[in-house]
């Protein structure tokens, strides 16, 4: 009876063990790129600001009122001649500073738009920075989509998939184990098969949460294109009405006006970014303000204002819904920049020692796997030379 | 040496306390600023300060 469940046990600790391996294995070498490429991307503000000049905006008292945001296009876009606006977004690092996202047509893909900087105050240029041919950039194409598009992401999220499984198949092996061992034994004397087995499994229990948290928003990130595409077709088309496919008009309002309306409507928020229309975060004849909450919580959180800008006039407002709210949330979750700097510090840490764990993981299965090849050519009286102690 | 097998709670014991200090670090930042943050460094901090303890402590 009691050897009966043994070999029971000891099969389905088998199977756990060939679902760590393999899943492992199949997204290693990706989850490796993620890593050593996410490392500096924790620091993307601090690199940029050391590689690169960047005229800084005039120092206010606290409290000095905004320049009119059409003069502070007007001043950006005196720079972009034959260009199209599509983006006005405050920038969350520098409050004193507006991007102006451009674009060679109105309802042009937006991905590569350069971005003039304005002072919000003094509504004076400042300066068109070519973000594309930075170091930043190039990691994080080559971190988010390999360079790949959306395929590329996609492939990616798959691989985070995996990388979940990996983890939770990695807790259930690591119960047997550990159970003649206390927690964080590394047996420095041993073979060094068992010495990185040791740090395997200390270093994999003690990032399990975090990875997993990163690992799983990451994969939501990869989403991003397919949750704004259903937004499109769902929300903001209901909201749009009547209106949908309507072309993009030539003349249109003052964005001042339609900020301030939409300041009206929603007096406790403050504005994030505006979409200009025929854009995809909007419609074609449709302002979108996107105002966002005040506290560190709601800060993430955005809520669309639709004004007509044929006419400035109030179209609707709603809340978003639940899976756009989700990737918003998870975005903080996956980049570590919402906690300063010794957070950033310490999201470096965890990092490096989840590439501890694939690295070991790794050596694991080569060396064993060697093993086993030794193995099965040995003669028979050799075999026990080579096992694994 | 020989000594009877570990029970699951008590294997699982130190990853689940760590597991939990991640999460409340994770949340506390997001939380606030000023004292939340510096809950969210300490908690998220605990666990790859018990690593490096472990890494770095005399040989067993």
């Amino acid at each position: 009876m009691v050897s009966e469940r043994h070999s029971v046990q000891a099969k389905s600790v088998r199977r756990w063990s060939w679902v760590h391996t393999w899943s492992s294995l199949i997204c290693t070498a990706f989850l490796l790129m993620l890593c050593i490429t996410g490392l500096p991307l924790i620091f993307h503000d601090e690199i940029d600001d050391l590689l690169h000049e960047s005229v800084p905006a005039a120092a206010v008292p606290a409290g000095t009122p905004a320049a009119d945001l059409d003069k502070v296009v007007a001043a950006g876009m005196a720079h972009a001649p034959g260009e199209f606006l599509q983006f006005i977004i405050w920038d969350r690092d520098d409050p004193n500073v507006a991007l102006l996202s451009v674009a060679k047509a109105p309802d042009a893909p937006s991905q590569n738009n350069r971005m003039p900087r304005v002072d919000l105050h003094t509504a004076k240029f400042l300066d068109a920075p070519d973000v594309t041919g930075r170091l930043t950039y190039f990691l994080l194409v080559l971190h988010s989509e390999m360079f790949a598009g959306l395929p590329g992401k996609l492939f990616l999220g798959l691989m985070g998939l995996l990388f979940a499984v990996a983890i939770i198949s990695g807790v259930v092996v690591y119960a047997p184990a550990m159970r003649k061992l206390d927690f964080g034994t590394v047996r420095t004397r041993r073979t060094r098969i068992i010495r990185w087995l040791d740090l395997h499994n200390l270093l994999g229990a003690v990032t399990i949460v975090w990875a997993l948290v990163v690992g799983f928003t990451g994969v939501v990130n990869t989403w991003a294109d397919l949750v704004l595409r259903i937004w499109q077709s769902g929300q903001l088309t209901e909201m749009v009405g009547p209106f949908k496919g309507a072309a993009i008009p030539k003349n249109i309002v003052s964005v001042q006006k339609a900020a301030a309306t939409a300041q009206e409507k929603l007096p406790s928020m403050t504005p994030s970014f505006i979409a200009y229309p025929g854009t995809a975060f909007t419609s074609t004849t449709h302002y979108a303000v996107f105002m966002r909450g005040n506290t560190p919580v709601t800060a993430r959180l955005l809520q669309p204002v639709l004004i007509d800008a044929r006419d400035g006039r109030f179209t609707d407002t709603r809340e978003l819904p639940w899976y756009v709210t989700a990737l918003l949330v998870s975005q903080p979750l996956h980049f570590g920049d919402y906690g300063g700097m010794p957070f950033k510090i310490v999201w470096a840490l965890l990092d490096a020692l989840t590439i501890a764990v694939l690295g070991s993981g790794l050596y694991l299965w080569v060396k064993r796997h060697k093993t086993v090849r030794r193995e099965t050519r040995a003669p028979v009286g050799h075999t026990a030379k080579a096992t694994v102690p | 040496m020989r000594r009877p097998p570990r029970s699951l709670s008590k294997i699982f014991m130190a990853p689940a306390v760590l597991g939990a200090m991640t999460t409340i670090g994770l949340i506390a930042a997001l939380a606030g600023d000023g004292i939340w943050d510096v809950i969210g460094w300490l908690a998220l901090g605990t666990p790859p300060a018990v690593a490096f303890w472990f890494l770095l402590r005399p040989t067993v």
